[in-house]
Parts: structure tokens; sequence; C-alpha cells
């Protein structure tokens, strides 16, 4: 099921940015913020959204596709929104390449899928609470994990995946709840 | 530790922990200082403040509203949508509910989650309500004479009827007429009702086979564009958080208020009303500011609408020589006779899709145990078995929000990718619930009082509340369970869980802590809402029913609210 730049805005509507505000979403803009204001705090040199669409990549289920257009989108988006939530998600996503990098000897992105699900379940990301400023897998379950499942599960067609073309958290009107399921 | 001895010490971290103080009003610092003696001052700007103090101001009088919490930006609904739906260890509470200004204790048998049944600011518990607006029956008004317990309310359904009329057009009523068990109307409501669930259908189904009659839900939510505001997108967060404005937040009366010239202060918090020398009439109530200043508010006539558990609380703070037990409270009730609604539920699985979790709101019900909840039913294909047992009112609902959110579940597993994937498409899907209020009668040992141990934020006692679930309300809620297991069978459900007697909690409804009454000896107001024993306090209030029914309270207290505004224009 192919997630859509559509997909990714609406999951920003639903947590309070609209896009006319951010303009335009590319990893660029958040590679020129790696360099501002959090390139002090960040200990990889890896581009912040390479990190994430290969995460996303293992996080997210296999049958979703155009992951990496849907994660540029979705976090460069909350990002320009929220200054605070870049801070996190630069270093964050910095914090997991050193872990990749000391454990597999190589960026994520270079990792298979099933060593990137590895490097997460090592780290203890999968039992950590979501902790902003907690231990390292607690900030990864804030600012990695659950950034990215409240993406794709708010949005359509992640809601479709899983059978709910409205999930919670999307506006997505008031005829769905009436309808019976397709046959 | 035991109930008994369980504060809201966990509660309170929310607050404190992330600087998010109650002070979400930021850095400007509105005047705060007192108005002049104005012609009404209301504690309060929930429902009930808002309404009176928007109908008083427009109609020409001086009105100074005092909130103990902050003004919420409607721009950071999403926000807080958002975290009402992510985990957080955090544990910060959606409307800032918690900490040193919100400290309670439970001394009571059972423990009472006060700080997750409330909300301090401009709306008031509205902001984080679900919208269910009921009248209550004609019956609601005579349980003593129609029952034999509890006491009749000196107003009957007929005085109030024109007044649920109005608060259904102020709230936005979305309802329609096809409820055989409801009080008579006149007219219609304001707004459609909203259409049924494909989830209700199924459960039509079955309570057909068992002779049960479901019909619409009154919500104050709009069904189509209302009053200013949106109708409902779906975004399926209702209770507590909807960013689209189309559910009804008693903000938008205080906003009206303010348009007609009313003055409303933010982060007040009353510390205590004061009397005049005669102990006839009160003169001010004295509030105090973020700075820690304290300043008198005058007033020819003052509104109590800070909820059945402020009210209480700050009459009895406002003890005095005269008055050594409290303000108004000559006959000993501020504070007693204490009432919740108390939840029935019930649910489990069906082999088939059911459709939950689209929408955050319910739209169908069955009110036919209502007035006589013991009577049996006969249907296509089965039954419900009568009882001649001492029983209260029952409403029974039928969920839409049955069984995980998707989204939810994600956020709290301990896996992703495919493995996820599969544990919510095996979770999520062929979930139904149903849900009952079932209502406590008044019992004098149910009660809030001042606990002398611990003091809030501004060094005031803070609310100890004596609650205890008695036996009849148990009974009542064993026959909600009974009902709804006769309707899950008919659905062929494999029925998982229930709430019943022994795991029940409140629907936070707080009611009968300042009771209306015509005897001075036994009630705190009289049948228009005036305390007996100062002339020109007035309580509109969940806090003035006798009996709690078992429907949601709210549009009651604005039907009340609006009397009180009407009585207030003709004395001033």
């Amino acid at each position: 099921m192919e997630l859509t730049r559509r997909d990714a805005l609406a999951a920003l509507a639903g947590g309070g940015i609209a896009v006319g505000s951010v303009g335009a979403l590319a990893w660029d803009r958040l590679d020129e913020m790696d360099d501002a204001d959090a390139a002090d705090e960040k200990s990889s040199s890896v581009p912040t959204g390479e990190t994430l669409v290969a995460l996303a990549e293992a996080v997210y289920p296999s049958a979703v596709e155009n992951v990496g257009e849907f994660v540029e989108t979705y976090v460069v988006g909350r990002a320009s929104a929220r200054p605070e939530y870049e801070r996190g998600v630069v270093e964050t996503a910095a914090l997991v390449e050193e872990y990749a990098a000391e454990w597999f000897g190589a960026p994520v992105s270079e990792l298979s899928r099933e060593d990137r699900d590895e490097l997460l379940r090592q780290m203890g990301v999968e039992t950590a609470d979501p902790i902003p400023d907690g231990r390292p897998a607690q900030r990864v379950r804030y600012y990695v994990v659950n950034e990215l499942q409240y993406a794709l599960y708010t949005s359509p067609t992640g809601g479709k995946l899983v059978g709910i073309e409205n999930p919670q958290g999307h506006a997505g009107g008031t005829d769905s709840y009436r309808r019976g399921p397709k046959r | 530790m035991s109930a008994g001895d369980t504060d809201s010490t966990d509660e309170a971290k929310g607050a404190e922990d992330t600087g998010e103080t109650n002070d979400e009003a930021g850095a400007d610092s509105p005047d705060r200082t007192p108005s002049g003696r104005v012609d009404v001052c209301v504690v309060g700007a929930g429902p009930a403040g808002g309404l009176v103090a928007h109908r008083l101001a427009e109609r020409g009088h001086d009105v100074v509203v005092l909130e103990a919490g902050p003004r919420f930006d409607p721009a950071e609904r999403l926000e807080r949508m958002e975290r009402a739906i992510r985990p957080s260890a955090d544990d910060r509470s959606v409307w800032a509910m918690g900490g040193p200004r919100d400290a309670f204790t439970t001394p009571g048998e059972r423990f009472y989650p006060l700080n997750v049944a409330r909300v301090k600011g401009v709306g008031g518990s509205t902001l984080h309500w679900q919208g269910m607006v009921m009248r209550l029956h004609e019956s609601d008004f005579r349980r003593e004479s129609r029952n034999g317990v509890a006491a009749d309310w000196p107003v009957d359904y007929e005085t109030l009827a024109p007044y649920y009329a109005e608060a259904e057009a102020a709230l936005g009523v979305a309802g329609a007429s096809d409820n055989p068990f409801a009080p008579p109307r006149d007219d219609p409501h304001p707004l459609p009702a909203f259409e049924p669930s494909y989830s209700d259908s199924l459960f039509a189904e079955a309570c057909e086979r068992v002779g049960v009659t479901t019909h619409s839900v009154p919500n104050a939510r709009n069904s189509e564009p209302y009053d200013g505001r949106s109708a409902c997108v779906g975004f399926g967060t209702c209770k507590p958080v909807c960013p689209s404005g189309a559910k009804y937040t008693a903000e938008s009366h205080v906003e009206k208020a303010e348009q007609a010239g009313a003055r409303v202060l933010d982060q007040v918090p009353v510390q205590r009303l004061e009397h005049d020398a005669a102990g006839e009439r009160v003169e001010a109530a004295v509030y105090a500011t973020p700075e820690s200043e304290e300043f008198r508010q005058e007033a020819r006539a003052f509104v109590l609408a800070c909820g059945g558990v402020e009210n209480p609380r700050l009459l009895l703070l406002s003890a005095s020589e005269q008055y050594p037990d409290g303000l108004a409270n000559s006959s000993g009730a501020v504070g007693r006779y204490f009432m919740d609604h108390l939840f029935a539920g019930m649910g489990g699985t069906v082999e088939k899709r059911t459709r939950q979790n689209h929408v955050g709101f319910i739209t169908t019900e069955s009110h036919q145990f209502y007035d006589d909840p013991g009577a049996g039913a006969k249907g296509t294909d089965g039954a419900i078995p009568a009882t001649d047992a001492d029983l209260g009112p029952i409403k029974l609902e039928f969920l839409n929000y049955a069984g995980p959110s998707p989204v939810e579940m994600a956020l709290g597993a301990e896996t992703w990718g495919d493995d996820l994937l599969s544990q919510l498409r095996e979770g999520y899907g062929n979930h139904v619930a149903m849900g009952a209020l079932v209502g406590q009668l008044p019992r004098a040992e149910n009660r809030i009082s001042l606990d002398p141990e611990r003091t809030d934020d501004h060094g005031n006692p803070v609310p100890a509340i004596h609650w205890r679930v008695d036996d009849r309300t148990k009974r009542t809620l064993k026959r909600a369970n009974e009902i709804q297991r006769r309707i899950l069978e008919a659905m062929g459900v494999d029925i998982q869980w229930s709430v019943g007697p022994d795991n029940t909690g409140p629907a936070y409804h707080h009611m009968g802590t300042t009771r209306m009454g015509t005897d001075p000896e036994s009630s705190v107001v009289d049948s228009r809402l005036r305390t007996h024993d100062l002339s020109n306090l007035w309580i509109p209030s969940s806090s003035a029913f006798v009996t709690s029914g078992a429907m949601n309270p709210t549009l009651t207290i604005a039907a009340l609210a609006l009397r009180v505004a009407d009585d207030l224009d003709s004395r001033l």
C-alpha cells in the first residue's frame, strides 16, 4: 500500500501543523537546520533524513511503499514548526548512528532491514517508555519510533492497513462510521 | 496503602514535572485587579457560569467572572489531541489538572479520581466532556413520592421544560424525537441527530430479538455548522479534546459574555466569600492572582458555578464567626449528599467487522429501563426477565469506540513492522461494547469536607472526598449487567469483560452537595437556587440536584443556570 504526500500532510495537520505555514518540506531544509542550531549537539555526520528513512523502513510494515517521501514530508514539516522537535530528532537520529557504527560497523542505511530491526531491539527500544529527555532507548522511542507510528497510523493509508479509513486523530468526516465493512 | 490513604500525589506529578503549571496564559499578565462593585460576580467559567454571565451581560448588567484556571488557547487543540493519543511517561495531563492547586484527599471507602473528573479553566469540564445532553425524566423530580426513596425536587419537569429547550438551543444539541421513553417536548432539537453507526445496526437487530427498543442520542456536538462552530469532522477524540470545535464547550458562552460586556478574569481562584455584618448578604469574593496578590470583588449578587466539589468547598472555606460551619450551611448539608453516576459495562468480540473508533461519540442508546428498571421485555427470539427488586434508573449506551484504537495500540506496542501490523489486525475490528449509567441515591455520609491535614497552593484545606457505593446502586449495576448480557448474547458476542458492582467506577458527574429544598433545615438552596441563609447568593449547579437520575447532568445544569439568570435579571 502506497503512502502519499497527502497522507503525510494529513498526519501533520492532525498534529496542528498547517503546511502552508512551513513551506517546502525537503530534507535539505532539515540539513540546513542540522548545520545551524543542532550542529553542536549532533554526534554523527550521517544526514538525519537518511537515518530516519532507513529506520522507518524497519519500523513500518513491509507492505508500505513510498516511505521516503512520506517520512521526509512529515519529519521536515514537524521540525519546521517545532524547534524542540527538530533538535530532538536530529540528535536522536545521530545517536542511533553511533550505535550502528559501534555494533554493526556501518551507517543504518547500509544495514539490512533485519539488522536495523535488531539494532533497535538491542538498544531496548521496543520496551522503552517514550521520554524525550530520557535514556537513549527512551529518546529513540519518543523521537523516532513513536513519531513514525503516529504519522503512519493517524493517516488514512496507515489506517486502511488495519481496516479503518478514518483513524483516530484524522479528520476523516462523519460518513465512515456509518458504513459497513467492504465485502 | 489502603484506598483511604490515597491522595492526589500521583496525579499532582503531571503539572509539576512538565513545568506546565496551571499558568497557560503565558507571559502576558492582564489586569486582574477588581472592578468596582458590579451587579453580579460569577465564580467559575464553566457552562453554568458562562450561560449566566452571557445572559445577564446581554441584558445590560455589569458582570465579572472569576475563574480559577487559565484560558486555553484554541489554536493548541490539535497539539492537545496528540497529547491525548500518545502515551507519555511524563504523565502530562491534557488540560493541566494536578499539582498543588488541585490537591485533594479521598479518606472514604473508595478512591475518587478527582483530577481526571474535572477541568479548571475557561470552559470548565466541558473542555473534556463527552457532550451527552439528555433531559432528566419527570420521574427524577419525584423520587420520594413515586418510589418512596430520597426526596422530591422542589421543582418539576414542567417548570424546567422551557429552560431545557433554551439550553438545547444554547448548546446546539443534535437530536431527534425518536425516543419513546423521553419526557415530553414541544419542539424538535435545534440540530438533526447524528445518524446511527454501523455497529448500532448490529445492536438494533440483537435488541429486537430480546425486546429492547433503541433510539438516537442527543449530542452537544454539531451535526451541521451551528453558532459559528464547525460541524463534526470525525477526529475521534471527543473526550478529552475536540480539535474542530464541533463539540460544545462553555468557552463559547464565556466569549459571548465578554462580547456583551462581561469581564472575565482567569487564574484567580476565589479564596472565600465574605458576608455583611448582619450575615444576610455576601459582600465580596476574595480572590488570589498569579502574582500572589489578594483582591476583593464586590457585587450586588453572587453566583457560585464551580461544580459539585468546589462549590461546597468554597462555602466551607468561607466560615466566619457568625457561620463557623461554613457559609449557607445552617442546615449542615453543605458538602453532604455527594452523588455520582456509576458505570456498568460489558463487551467482547463478534465474528464480523464492527467498524469501531471512527468517531468518539455515541449514536444509539436505550432508555427503556429508566423509569421501570425492573420491567421485563420479550422480543422475537428472547427476553429480558423482570424483577421486583428495588432499583434505580438505568441508561443503556451502545458504544462506537469499543476495543482498542489502532494508533494507540501501535504507540504502546512492544514491536513494530510486520509483527505490529499483525497485532493491530488481530486486535482491531471485531469489538463491541455496551455501557450504562446508574445513579446513586443521596446519602449524608457521602460528602465533600475540608481536609485539615493538607493545604493547597494558597494554604487552604483541600477537599476530602468521602465516597462509597451503596447496596441499592450495586443491585442496579447488577441489573444493568443482566440486561447487557442478554443483548450481547443475542448478538452472538464472545463476552470478554464486564464492569459491574465489584469493579465499577464513577462517571465524573458531581452532584448533590448544595442540595435544593424547601426546608432550610435540610437543604442549602431553595427551588430557585438561592441559598436559604444569604439572600444574594445563587448556586445553579449539579451540586443543587436533589437526586441524580441516570442522565448526564450538564443539560440540566444549563437549564437551571438559565432560570437563575432570568431570576437575577428581574431582581437586579
